[in-house]
């Protein structure tokens, strides 16, 4: 199963706000995709294929927004997918647009995922009630606080390791002029903040943003012409339900064995020593440590002495969310696509100032629905030569 | 007695939908009783405005005013109008070409019957009482003796005070249908039992049962009454309000694995200060009087401390 080279050749994203009250959906995507065309040194015209990503529908209440967005996205003519795994979506979607050029489809995709939060509220699009079943639902944050709770049982993590990722997520968020929250915080401050869904702070929540996140991804001809291409090292996608009799909620065996299956295929043999940067879906603090985990960084229970150490800052062994992560912008169908876009921004050494110097392997990952789905991309500075 | 329960569900929300500069013309002309159309890169006049130029893919930039008469180029009868529609008695939905567009927008023609409607028709804007930068400012077209003018469109003037968002309420009424099993699971609870189902491949039971076991895709067929006595596992405190909300925060939204069961239910706790509860807290069910029973879980209206020892760890620490 040889995949043919293929490479990041423009990275474009919007300004995540609260509220883009000042562009359409088609706009918000049109922003992002004219800087990565920009960047990519190409017009809409020379590209062979548009896939476009988001998340549930309910949030705009726009079925099937592709289908309306086709014009303006610079697709008739062409063929345009649109790819949803819930929040994960970001990530499968650049997966399946550089299959199309892994596989000799086409020599130049782009691929934008986006969200437009503001249109709707999440919380209640995540939350509509279901008959005859108890109304205790309470959105992202009411799913996932208890797996958080059963990580720091199960981990015996000191508790403010939570509080370590906000503070240092949102103060890395002060180098992208991109990012939707971009405040200093403190761990004294977060450890303050209001208990949302105890055990899960305010401060340790991610916001709910307007944005979008576009990538043009080239075969190997077509990258020639690009100074410093993200190669693809590996691309991995992983579903599991997300209720299943003794089902690890803390440690997915999707998310287990899709690392496994990315860092071969990437050729890596120590994750640890091998990648220089990670940008991971943390949506609430805590997922840091059990990602690291989860990923095989550390062994099981290690991942939080990792971020107590400060070795997941910007300037630590393995810097995660320089670009201040899901915790700073959360346009939530364009998350994934943030992650492995920063990813491929740090290989490029176009990071601006969250740049991490000397990164040669980056990692961007993103999980969506109840830690159900999974998507991963290893990018790196070199022609990969498996 | 059918097989399945089933219950109404309606998903409504107002959408709060920001138009961008460019559809933001052709609202802000509606409001003020224009048509704004735009004039694209291949000459063509064309209203609404698309918001990319499809030739040259940039923002759409050059705006004109169109008169409010135009032609039917094409149209159908609504004999049985239903809810949302323009009228709700029979009427045209037709393509309408204003005049100096060339290409039509869709909308009502209101006529009494299908024999007023023709092709080459010429029709005139009806607009609404109160406009207010929206669709429905144009309450329909409706026939007209003006002749076509054959003016060429005017360069239309941005106003002072446009149009940026519109609010869009969407309303979605849905028959929700539980699965057989589930079925079976909610009118056991109108009987005061919990009825789970045991998968004949791991041996696991789940509650409320599946049509299959999700691990080994099997039907699960064998039926176990489960006690109403179980293990918090996890837990969360919700603090924060939401809309929607059904119960008033802070509530304590807890896994609890009821004893011989392979999987645990969600459920409220009370009748205990909620930073009290902890993981393996053993708790029972509180059943609501039962002249109010349903085929509901809601039959429970919450667990409660059963006055029992906390459940050691390792009893259901693969549970997490």
């Amino acid at each position: 199963m040889g995949k043919l080279p293929a490479a990041v050749v423009g990275v474009g994203q919007t300004h995540h706000r609260a509220k883009r009250e000042d562009v359409s959906m088609a706009g918000l995507c049109r922003e992002a995709m004219d800087r990565a065309l920009e960047d990519a040194g190409m017009t809409l015209d020379e590209i062979d294929a548009i896939v476009v990503g988001k998340a549930p529908d309910l949030f705009e209440g726009v079925m099937m927004p592709e289908l309306y967005l086709a014009e303006a996205l610079g697709a008739a003519g062409k063929p345009l997918l649109r790819v949803h795994t819930a929040g994960s979506v970001g990530g499968s979607t650049a997966i399946v647009a550089s299959s199309l050029v892994q596989a000799g489809v086409h020599d130049k995709v782009l691929t934008v995922a986006f969200e437009k939060q503001s249109e709707s509220n999440a919380m209640w699009a995540l939350s509509v009630p279901v008959p005859f079943i108890m109304p205790v639902h309470a959105g992202a944050g009411g799913y996932f606080a208890p797996h958080v709770r059963s990580y720091i049982r199960r981990s015996g993590a000191p508790t403010h390791v939570g509080a370590i990722v906000a503070a240092k997520d949102r103060t890395n968020a002060l180098k992208n002029p991109y990012a939707h929250l971009r405040e200093q915080k403190t761990v004294d401050q977060v450890m303050g903040s209001q208990m949302l869904w105890d055990p899960i702070r305010y401060d340790e929540t991610c916001p709910s943003s307007d944005g979008a996140c576009a990538l043009v991804i080239a075969s190997e001809k077509a990258a020639a012409a690009s100074p410093n291409p993200a190669w693809i090292h590996g691309t991995v996608m992983r579903s599991e339900p997300t209720t299943a009799a003794e089902r690890d909620q803390v440690n997915p065996q999707a998310g287990r064995e899709a690392a496994a299956a990315l860092w071969k295929q990437a050729g890596i043999t120590n994750p640890l020593e091998e990648i220089d940067a990670a940008e991971i879906y943390v949506p609430f603090s805590w997922f840091e440590p059990m990602w690291i985990e989860n990923l095989g960084f550390t062994a099981e229970g290690d991942g939080w002495k990792l971020t107590e150490s400060g070795e997941t800052a910007i300037d630590g062994k393995l810097p995660i969310n320089m670009s201040g992560g899901v915790l700073s912008s959360n346009p939530i169908g364009a998350s994934g696509m943030l992650r492995f876009g920063e990813a491929a921004l740090q290989v490029r050494g176009a990071a601006g100032e969250h740049q991490v110097d000397g990164v040669r392997r980056a990692l961007g990952h993103a999980y969506g629905g109840g830690s159900q789905f999974f998507s991963m991309w290893v990018v790196g500075s070199e022609k990969p030569t498996n | 007695m059918t097989r399945t329960l089933q219950a109404p569900v309606t998903v409504a929300f107002d959408y709060t939908r920001s138009v961008g500069p460019v559809l933001g013309r052709f609202f802000t002309g509606l409001r003020d009783r224009r048509l704004v159309g735009a004039r694209l890169s291949d000459g063509r006049v064309v209203v609404p405005p698309p918001e990319f130029d499809p030739t040259t893919h940039a923002a759409v930039a050059e705006f004109v005013d169109l008169p409010d008469t135009g032609t039917v180029t094409s149209w159908t009868w609504v004999s049985e109008p239903v809810a949302g529609q323009p009228f709700d008695r029979p009427f045209a939905f037709a393509l309408v070409t204003p005049d100096g567009a060339d290409a039509p927008i869709l909308h009502a023609v209101d006529v009494a019957s299908a024999d007023e409607m023709s092709t080459g028709m010429r029709v005139k804007v009806r607009w609404a009482e109160e406009t207010q930068g929206h669709l429905t400012d144009i309450a329909c077209w409706e026939p007209t003796s003006d002749a076509a003018t054959g003016a060429a469109p005017e360069t239309s003037v941005a106003s002072d005070d446009p149009v940026t968002g519109i609010i869009t309420p969407t309303s979605v009424d849905y028959t929700y249908a539980a699965s057989p099993e589930e079925s079976a699971f909610f009118r056991g609870l109108s009987e005061g039992r919990i009825l789970g189902q045991r998968c004949p491949a791991c041996g696991k039971v789940y509650v409320p049962p599946r049509s299959a076991c999700p691990v080994d895709g099997v039907p699960t067929t064998e039926e176990v009454e489960l006690p109403d006595i179980g293990t918090v596992t996890t837990f969360c405190i919700v603090n924060v309000p939401f809309l929607g909300q059904k119960i008033t925060p802070p509530y304590v939204s807890a896994y609890i694995l009821l004893d011989g069961a392979d999987i645990a239910l969600q459920h409220l706790i009370l009748d205990i200060p909620a930073d009290e509860v902890r993981m393996g807290l053993r708790v029972k069910a509180h059943w609501k009087p039962r002249d109010e029973w349903g085929t509901s879980i809601e039959n429970i209206s919450h667990f409660a401390p059963a006055d029992e020892p906390d459940a050691d760890y390792d009893t259901y620490k693969h549970h997490l």
